[in-house]
């Protein structure tokens, strides 16, 4: 079984939660590398308690991983003094930790209304289209998931489409095919602001705080 | 009056504003060192007299806020600077931040000073990657330069600030919930009192304000507080930048006095609606202040002003829908916007937003009948102002004020069996049959397709 028919639940069951139960692997640990255990000690002794560090930690498992699985979470567990459960009722909580194999880049597509007014939910669509169902979970290729997402608080570009949460603006149809189709093929074109966007690994970096190390995965727009 | 000249907004057509050289170059970063030469204390007492009201959406004065922070407690008191900006149709902080991050740093030293407080958290939101860099950058350069770190400026003051992302949750917006992610736990608000300024963040006094609102502290300090209350109207003073977005000619953030009418920014800033078409809704503070019509245009975007006609200003974020546009279908939009987005604390919110889900859908799709229209009122009744936080009473705003003003629509809905508008209008409801969103308990247990008789249910 792919792992994208192996994840293929009814979409009602499609909720984190539920997600979680219904996950059925794990990957084999440690997750966290030695480096990334010193960069994790170095991230949870910046705060005045180190369990402020825990979305930071989660997103560093999903950099290392593409994705937070439960063997990551143990991990963090450890590393904070705390529980398996105490972390994954936190990871299970936020929609940008993955707890799923995912698409090395995430679409995500607006369809708020100001989005929505302009054509955005055409575009989801047509995304869908390009990318096939799975890719709402994953794309048969392993390159992208397909998401529908709240306002991004960018809606005088609307419609805005975000790969990897770097923002395009006004995105037609035409450029929605070309954006993927430029991704197929290992070329991404650079967001409207930011630069190329990264893989979701590299993404997950900056969100874990260290972006400043690796500057040059977030390019100046 | 003269004309109003931009101030929040002075810097965004200097490409290099967003560099500590381009900052400095125009005037940047001496308010902070007049701030330093006054007493913390006078700090306060500069803000509150500028009358300076917080642009997060509750409108709460500042200067008072400030004042709150007890100093005999010896726990430290912390700083957080709200830039989670998740409200629907509100897009000014993440502006503000690309364009000049150095103007937020600054107005948060300024704050921290005032409060002394000597550890701030800026709460980003997740999806803002690039933003954030922005603003990471902004904070390293004003490290190097002695902005931040210790000894600022030879004053003996000491702030560090740490940059903090979020991972997509509208909710983390809500000042106690952001509390609550910052710690490391599920981002679900707090029941108050005590409020924030009491026991925040590590039980901690602390401050949090909104980018907008820390942008404008600069400014009040370097050009003084009667300066900055001469601009506006009654008890919202200051400049104010206004998100106006949806069918416009020209969507686009608006920096104009508070208190300007809703008509200039809509029909004048923003070029008025497409197509030579006529406004027929808009929200003047984002999807959870209560829809307004054309009706309202001539109405002054300040906190009472508004009030007074009925909504909320909110986050001055103003989406504008226009004679073609189904209202039944965009606040059923909004509506599984709330659904999606309610924490699952509180029970009211939870499946209240999901209810509406539910027969807004029916409504819409034209399965509806004509109770539902109250049904939805009855609803709306039994989750206001039930829950820990003001997210359900949001969820209202769109429901209430639409079946206020466009009763005439839903029944039209009911009556026909469908949309009136569908040829015309672009579909708004979403597009994946996503289901509960980050908790959506409920939505996990039953299977997409099966209706459940909400009226036999509620009885
Ligand atoms: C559901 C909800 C979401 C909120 N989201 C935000 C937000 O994204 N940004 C913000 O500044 N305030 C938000 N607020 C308001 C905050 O709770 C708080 O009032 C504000 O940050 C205080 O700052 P101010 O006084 O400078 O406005 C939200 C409130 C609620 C109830
Ligand atoms: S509605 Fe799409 S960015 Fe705001």
């Amino acid at each position: 079984m792919s792992e994208a028919e192996r994840f293929s639940v009814p979409r009602w069951q499609s909720g984190q939660p539920a997600e979680l139960r219904v996950l059925d692997v794990d990957v084999e640990g440690p997750v966290l590398s030695d480096e990334a255990r010193r960069v994790a000690e170095r991230i949870a002794s910046k705060y005045p308690t180190r369990r402020s560090a825990m979305i930071p930690l989660l997103y560093l498992v999903q950099a290392e991983v593409g994705w937070v699985p439960r063997r990551g979470m143990r991990e963090v567990a450890d590393v904070l003094g705390l529980t398996t459960a105490e972390v994954e009722a936190v990871a299970t909580f936020y929609t940008m930790l993955k707890l799923h194999p995912c698409g090395r880049y995430i679409v995500s597509i607006c369809t708020n209304p100001s989005c929505a007014l302009l054509g955005a939910r055409r575009l989801y669509e047509r995304a869908r289209e390009l990318l096939g169902e799975s890719a709402e979970r994953v794309s048969e290729d392993g390159l992208f998931t397909l998401e529908e997402e709240e306002c991004l608080a960018a809606c005088d570009q609307a419609p805005v489409v975000a790969v990897n949460f770097l923002f395009y603006d006004r995105v037609s149809e035409e450029q929605l095919e070309s954006m993927i189709e430029e991704i197929r093929q290992g070329r991404p074109p650079a967001a409207s602001r930011g630069g190329i966007p990264g893989e979701l690994k590299d993404i997950s970096r900056v969100l874990a705080g260290l972006g400043t190390d690796r500057a040059a995965e977030v390019e100046d727009g | 009056m003269a004309e109003f000249q931009p101030v929040l907004t002075a810097r965004w057509g200097d490409p290099e504003a967003a560099t500590l050289h381009g900052y400095e170059r125009t005037g940047g970063y001496q308010a902070l060192r007049k701030a330093l030469s006054m007493d913390p204390a006078a700090v306060i007492e500069e803000v509150k007299s500028s009358g300076l009201r917080g642009r997060g959406g509750a409108g709460f004065p500042t200067g008072t806020k400030w004042s709150f922070i007890p100093q005999d407690t010896g726990k430290p008191v912390y700083v957080v600077v709200n830039f989670d900006e998740s409200e629907p149709g509100t897009f000014n902080n993440r502006e503000l931040i690309e364009r000049d991050p150095h103007q937020l740093v600054e107005g948060a030293i300024i704050c921290a000073y005032a409060v002394r407080c000597r550890t701030a958290f800026v709460y980003c939101r997740g999806e803002f990657v690039w933003p954030g860099t922005v603003l990471e950058r902004a904070i390293a350069e004003a490290y190097e330069a002695g902005y931040l770190g210790k000894d600022i400026l030879g004053s003996g003051f000491d702030l560090d600030v740490i940059l903090h992302r979020g991972a997509g949750a509208y909710i983390c917006g809500e000042e106690t919930a952001l509390l609550e992610s910052l710690e490391g736990f599920r981002g679900q608000p707090r029941l108050r009192p005590p409020f924030p300024a009491v026991e925040g963040l590590y039980r901690s006094p602390t401050v949090i304000n909104n980018v907008e609102t820390l942008s404008c502290v600069p400014h009040i300090i370097d050009r003084g507080a009667r300066w900055f209350a001469s601009i506006g109207a009654g008890k919202s003073t200051g400049p104010g930048i206004f998100s106006v977005s949806g069918k416009v000619n020209r969507p686009g953030n608006y920096e104009a006095p508070m208190g300007t009418t809703a008509r200039e920014l809509i029909e004048g800033h923003a070029g008025g609606v497409r197509d030579g078409k006529r406004v027929k809704a808009w929200t003047p503070g984002g999807s959870s202040t209560p829809l307004l019509t054309a009706e309202h245009l001539d109405v002054q975007m300040g906190f009472d002003e508004v009030q007074a006609a009925g909504s909320l200003l909110g986050t001055k974020a103003m989406i504008v829908l226009d004679e073609r546009d189904c209202v039944v279908d965009a606040v059923l939009r909004f509506t599984q916007f709330y659904a999606h987005e309610s924490c699952g604390k509180c029970t009211p919110c939870r499946e209240g937003t999901w209810w509406m889900t539910r027969v807004l859908r029916r409504v819409e799709q034209g399965r509806g009948r004509m109770e539902d229209i109250d049904l939805m009122q009855t609803v709306g009744q039994n989750m206001l102002f039930k829950s820990f936080c003001a997210l359900a009473d949001g969820a209202v705003s769109p429901i209430d004020s639409s079946i206020k003003y466009f009763r005439d629509e839903y029944e039209e809905h009911v009556r026909l069996g469908r949309c009136p508008l569908r040829e015309e209008s672009p579909r708004l409801e979403a597009a994946s049959a996503r289901s509960g969103g980050t908790t959506g308990a409920l939505a996990q247990v039953l299977p997409e397709g099966i209706e459940v008789e909400l009226g036999e249910v509620l009885g």
